[in-house]
């Protein structure tokens, strides 16, 4: 078996083992089904019901803040608890390169989140049955989670690998990511020319925004791959230095 | 597979902690690495195994470089602290172990309970590792690095925290590991060297200050021999007098007049206790005791590490 699936299902496993998979699926579910369906009227006039369509862009636009900020609770002891313990050099010292070791981790947590909007699939059916839903809008919705979740993910690895403590990791990928999911928005929003222009690119909402629309452009998937490419290669660079 | 290491040498910014050092261990070798802490041993470890890049000089394993990474297949490697994935029952730790080297799946199940027939965790296999006494997690650690049945085998301080019967067993099961596989192992237990070990390198700040067997380190540091005598049957003056005489003995000095014990010191490359015996039977003296003083390893390694 290649090392990347051994570390991947090792540590899918360790999720599952150390009750974070459930809290994590609690919560994520917990959370973004209330807000969807939101029978408390909590957030008034954003909910499945009350925008009378059937579609799922009131899931999407939930699911966008909560897998904020469940995606670093998944990353954060992924280098970090290694560097701690000294597992890291255990690892390796065996037939695993630095690389295959954060593909590894990198799909671990992919797979588990996944799992947790595979959990949501219920929600899919069931608006399906209640009306005609746009079944392309809805795939390109999820797609746009995927590759959301996929660059915080990297983003999450990054802050991981750079210290040994795991709530400096939490924090580090929430301030980096908050970059991307929200403030080169506002600050683009704030300015005008060139450089607007620039950081409304680089704002994930905006490259989500167009996805989630069931526009899949190609800018818009070099936009994620980049941050992919650029979160785990820089893991690897620090992971290299062996410090 | 032999390794053969040249002017290796690694800096941690401005220190040095590997200073140009070279040696070989042949198929079939123990060699202890012996120095005080921070003196390099791990550093040294850690750049055979693969995990450190190495500054400057050469590591070969079986006459290939060490850091191409098809060569991590060959070695087993038990780093310092024994680090281990707590939450993971034993066996699941084993075959993750076993799958990362690259052992068929086929014949993962029979080295699993080949390592916990070898290494004595059958009684624990079933729990998880943070359950387990120190001594069987350092079981554990051994097991994982022999999984993949490699040709070298690298052990940072195998035996601490291990009481004194399974510093036995695990000596034991080294020693007999030893006889196919090229062993290197860095303890702080002078004792289990000589116990262990065909070879000693004792390392200095990152420097070879000492290289070959017990014996030959004795040798080396002590020079000449020493003999403990006890004489009765005259004066301790007129003995030690008689002594002095002896063409092979350098020095006599008195160590106890009540109980007449002198420590003898010989010429180098001379024995006297042949002559010391003559002398007490021509004389009519008792000759007591008779005690060759060895020096002992911690003495050799006192004298060279604290240069």
């Amino acid at each position: 078996m290649n090392p990347i699936w051994v570390i991947a299902k090792k540590e899918l496993g360790s999720f599952f083992d150390s009750l974070i998979a459930y809290v994590i699926l609690v919560a994520f579910l917990g959370l973004s089904g209330l807000f969807t369906w939101d029978p408390l009227e909590l957030i008034g006039r954003s909910d499945i019901f009350f925008r009378k369509q059937a579609d799922l862009q009131a899931f999407f636009g939930i699911a966008y803040w909560t897998l904020f900020f469940f995606v670093p609770a998944l990353t954060m002891r992924q280098i970090a608890e290694e560097r701690k313990t000294g597992t890291i050099e255990l690892l390796l010292t065996k037939d695993v390169s630095d690389r295959q070791l954060i593909i590894g981790k990198f799909m671990a947590c992919f797979m588990m989140v996944c799992i947790a909007l595979a959990f949501t699939l219920p929600y899919y059916i069931t608006v399906a049955r209640l009306g005609d839903i746009d079944h392309g809008a809805t795939l390109s919705g999820y797609l746009g989670l995927l590759l959301m979740s996929a660059a915080y993910i990297s983003i999450g690895l990054f802050a991981s690998s750079v210290t040994s403590n795991q709530i400096v990791a939490f924090l580090l990928a929430i301030l980096i990511g908050v970059l991307f999911h929200i403030l080169f928005e506002v600050m683009a929003g704030n300015g005008q020319g060139w450089f607007s222009k620039l950081l409304e690119n680089m704002s994930l909402r905006y490259h989500f925004d167009s996805i989630q629309r069931g526009v899949i452009d190609t800018k818009d998937l070099v936009y994620f791959a980049s941050i992919i490419v650029l979160g785990l290669g820089l893991s690897e660079l620090i992971i290299s230095k062996r410090s | 597979m032999d390794i053969k290491i040249q002017n290796l040498s690694k800096s941690y910014g401005a220190q040095k902690a590997v200073d140009h050092i070279s040696f070989e261990v042949r198929t079939g070798e123990i060699l202890g690495f012996l120095g005080p802490n921070g003196a390099g041993k791990t550093t040294t470890m850690k750049m055979i195994t693969g995990y450190l890049e190495r500054d400057g000089g050469e590591i070969l394993i079986g006459g290939q470089p060490a850091n191409e990474p098809h060569m991590k297949k060959h070695i087993g490697y038990l780093p310092e602290h024994n680090p281990l994935y707590t939450d993971m029952p034993v066996i699941d730790y084993l075959e993750f172990c076993a799958a990362l080297q690259g052992v068929p799946r086929t014949e993962t199940a029979g080295r699993v309970r080949e390592m916990v027939r070898v290494c004595g965790l059958d009684v624990e296999k079933h729990k998880r590792i943070r359950e387990l006494s120190k001594g069987y997690r350092q079981r554990v650690g051994l097991a994982q690095a022999m999984i993949h049945d490699p040709q070298v085998l690298v052990l940072d301080e195998p035996t601490t925290g291990l009481d004194p019967n399974q510093i036995v067993e695990i000596r034991e099961l080294i020693r007999k590991l030893g006889k196919e596989k090229t062993v290197i192992l860095s303890t702080h237990i002078l004792p289990e060297v000589e116990a262990t070990c065909d070879r000693i390198l004792i390392i200095n700040r990152g420097s070879i200050v000492a290289d070959g067997t017990a014996e030959v380190l004795r040798k080396q540091a002590q020079g000449q021999q020493v003999l403990r005598v006890r004489i009765s049957g005259a004066e301790t003056g007129a003995i030690a007098e008689g002594l002095r005489e002896l063409p092979s003995i350098a020095s006599v000095d008195i160590l106890d007049p009540g109980q007449q014990r002198f420590e003898l010191q010989s010429l180098p490359e001379q024995l006297s206790n042949q002559a010391v015996f003559e002398l007490c039977v021509r004389r009519k003296w008792v000759l007591m005791e008779m005690i060759p003083f060895e020096t002992r390893l911690e003495d050799i390694f006192r004298d060279l590490t604290l240069k």
